[in-house]
């Protein structure tokens, strides 16, 4: 998958099949006092929702003074169904429910919500963003997956539903029934965009060329490190690593670990004041312009 | 760091001196003049880019003329958009999708409030503040500023400008033969804005462009006559073709590259099989093909012909005491004359020689956007597409923003880059040979043109030369 260099601005796809209008459940969580920090929004992976990162992140993220929203893609969680939706609709969900907000959002995708948040950073010019344990998908994330858990993957190459077991998901350290309890609560993508995981044109740079932090698990039974690497290094750096964590960051037993640097970050990189270029053209070090579309 | 209206902080010691009058230098910010539409993506993509920006608006709030509370603004009360949303909105910040298709004119100023609250525009605006004069010095641009009622004037010297001011806010009315001893009234479609100074009158709505067909619409529904002046037979597009909004319709056509020929002929043919020859109504054949005039895109005026709501008569000749006689010898007798003549660009505070006018006083920019005697100085917005105005004006303002950037950082290809800019040709950017007229003249295709502005924008962009090359 060959990475466009540049923003392509004539966009009749998007102009002549909008995708259609559907409910969005978004959940959140406000600080107690209003510091002018920016909104964060958080995106879901395939078969999970807004849930996963209602139960410890999002209260987590307000509490240190971060408006705090998860949302759920649509067909996942509590937004409306949507079965023939592909990869393109979801990011217009992020889109949309980041622009909603009255702030200029710092997007944080985990798994392949991290792909549709490389596609919505595409169009959205984002505060900052964040790709957590991130499925960008390709033959490779299928073999793995083939490989670890040949029954629950199967399926989803004819159409069916992609069962991730709760061995690929968690560490040891989470209690096997609360582990249970979580993947009795996974439901599942599109057939559509569970195959684009697999084959789709890449996103374009980010717009308003945020600063993009990729963190993740060398112990993660679904993303390689060399995946994590790879993600990272197209943002110029390197991936924050959480050893003896599984996939699923934020439903992990030490989810504290992750979601504290990530927001150690954006208060160095990108929350500071509200106001000014934050992502100045000026704090780009030459190596770091590895995109042509940046300024 | 400070940036916005803060001047006691930003501004240096005058050193510097004007007609004997101090000079406030703002360094390399970059003034935007207008905080309407065009204005706010300048402001949006210019601090995207790292760019201090001081825009001046003269009114009291963003929308330019999409603000209704403003006393220049054209809309009124049922303007509706004519462009659907994906084809209207700013391409980074999309309409909710709980809005219809065509949204009212007052969802769309919300829209724009939203947009300049979301990314923080306001702190960079002067309201009520209009600015005088704009005068290029060296590479810069000293800018003269008043308070909107009155006040001192104050000069400032700038970086670099970016001309927004709009162009529906200027009317352009014309004179008629006996129009002072008429004893109606005759008013321009801006002082119009609420049905209700339609009830129960007899009107003459004069124009047919978007503006002209509502207006008759409007008048259809609640006058007690409605005439509605033509000067030549046009085609009505409705809003909807084959269950879609018609312009996503169009852009179906335009995406899979179809010939202009081929176009014309099944958008005519379409019209024909839906909307009908309108010569049963009583209008002209339409003396062009179909794309040559500015899209009129109404679904309702035709409705209201078969009512029998809306005559049409053709152009206006002259006027008496009570009478308005055609250009056909006949005459109606209304008490309301609605000139939908639309509206002139105008930039007073600017010396014409700076946009390099025709012999018409047309500015001659390239892209209709970069005079070629100033590199510092772009005109954003003034544009007349085929399709809604932002996502173009927003790539428009990041090609500004990526120039101006260029200049800074890589001196050696921005000669380069200017070189190519200040030798280009004037030419269009429609496909179809497009009508000669005050509103068409900047009129563009706006798959066209995006593609020409593509082309700017990959120039430009820091890897430009490798980029081609790969």
């Amino acid at each position: 998958m060959a990475r466009p260099s540049r923003t392509r601005i004539t966009r009749s796809r998007e102009w002549i099949y909008p995708p259609p209008p559907v409910r969005r459940e978004v959940l959140d969580a406000q600080p107690e006092v209003d510091e002018g920090k920016p909104p964060v929004l958080f995106v879901p992976g395939f078969g999970h929702g807004a849930w996963a990162f209602g139960e410890y992140w999002l209260g987590l993220t307000a509490s240190r003074g971060f408006p705090a929203y998860a949302m759920s893609l649509r067909g996942h969680g509590a937004s409306g169904s949507a079965p023939r939706s592909g990869l393109r609709a979801y990011a217009h969900d992020v889109v949309q429910v980041a622009t909603s907000l009255s702030r200029q959002a710092v997007l944080v995708g985990h798994g392949a919500g991290a792909l549709v948040v490389t596609m919505a950073l595409a169009r959205y010019p984002a505060r900052a963003g964040v790709l957590a344990a991130p499925v960008l998908g390709g033959f490779g994330t299928l073999g793995a997956a083939l490989w670890r858990n040949p029954g629950g993957t199967f399926p989803a190459i004819v159409g069916g539903p992609l069962r991730l077991n709760r061995r690929q998901l968690f560490s040891r350290e989470v209690p096997a029934a609360t582990a249970r309890q979580y993947t009795a609560r996974l439901g599942r993508a599109a057939p559509l965009a569970q195959w684009q995981l697999l084959a789709h044109r890449a996103a374009e740079p980010p717009v308003g060329n945020p600063p993009v932090l990729v963190v993740g698990s060398p112990d993660d039974r679904v993303v390689s490190r060399s995946a994590l690497q790879r993600a990272a290094a197209r943002h110029g750096g390197a991936p924050l690593l959480f050893p003896g964590m599984g996939h699923d960051l934020p439903l992990d037993a030490r989810w504290r670990e992750p979601i504290d640097a990530i927001l150690d970050w954006l208060d160095k990189s990108a929350a500071g004041a509200d106001r000014g270029p934050l992502l100045g053209y000026e704090r780009l070090e030459p190596d770091r312009v590895a995109d042509p579309d940046r300024p | 760091m400070k940036e916005g209206p803060l001047l006691s902080e930003t501004s240096a010691p005058a050193g510097m001196w004007r007609d004997g009058r101090p000079v406030y230098d703002r360094g390399d910010t970059v003034c935007v003049i207008g905080a309407g539409a065009s204005g706010l993506a300048a402001i949006k993509n210019l601090k995207e880019y790292g760019f201090a920006v001081d825009c001046y608006e003269r009114e009291t709030g963003v929308g330019g003329g999409w603000n209704w509370r403003h006393d220049r603004s054209p809309v009124y009360a049922t303007a509706h958009l004519v462009s659907s949303k994906p084809l209207t909105q700013y391409p980074d910040f999309p309409m909710p999708d709980s809005w219809p298709d065509y949204p009212h004119h007052s969802q769309f100023l919300s829209y724009l409030e939203r947009y300049a609250d979301h990314f923080d525009l306001r702190s960079h605006i002067w309201f009520g503040t209009e600015v005088v004069r704009a005068e290029p010095v060296g590479d810069g641009w000293d800018v003269t500023t008043r308070g909107a009622r009155g006040g001192a004037e104050r000069i400032q010297r700038y970086a670099a400008l970016v001309v927004a001011n709009g162009h529906n806010w200027a009317p352009k009315a014309p004179r008629y033969e006996g129009q002072d001893e008429f004893r109606g009234e005759v008013a321009h479609a801006s002082a119009y804005s609420d049905p209700a100074q339609l009830r129960g009158r007899r009107v003459l709505v004069v124009g047919a462009g978007n503006t002209g067909c509502d207006l008759a619409v409007e008048a259809a529904q609640q006058a007690a006559k409605c005439w509605h002046s033509t000067r030549r037979g046009y085609w009505y597009a409705p809003k909807y073709v084959l269950g879609r909004p018609a312009d996503q319709v169009n852009d179906l056509a335009l995406a899979l590259r179809l010939p202009l020929r081929l176009r014309q002929w099944l958008l005519q043919g379409m019209l024909r099989l839906t909307v009908g020859d309108l010569r049963r109504f009583g209008l002209p054949r339409p003396d062009h093909k179909v794309y040559e005039t500015h899209p009129i895109v109404n679904s309702q005026l035709v409705y209201y012909l078969g009512h029998g709501r809306v005559t049409p008569v053709p152009d206006v000749a002259r006027f008496t005491r009570t009478t308005v006689w055609l250009a056909d010898g006949s005459s109606v007798e209304p008490d309301l004359v609605l000139l939908a003549t639309g509206y002139l660009p105008q930039f007073e505070f600017l010396a014409p020689e700076i946009l390099d006018p025709d012999a018409d006083g047309r500015p001659r920019l390239h892209l209709h956007a970069f005079p070629r005697r100033y590199p510092t100085l772009a005109v954003a917005g003034l544009l007349q597409p085929d399709s809604g105005m932002f996502t173009l004006v927003h790539w428009q303002t990041v090609a500004v923003a990526r120039w101006l950037r260029l200049r800074e950082s890589d001196p050696q290809r921005a000669a380069a880059f200017w070189h190519g800019v200040a030798t280009s040709p004037d030419r269009r950017w429609t496909q179809a040979r497009v009508k000669d007229s005050t509103r068409h003249w900047f009129e563009v295709g706006h798959t066209r043109y995006l593609r020409a502005l593509q082309k700017l924008l990959d120039d430009m962009s820091p890897a430009g030369s490798a980029e081609v090359a790969a």
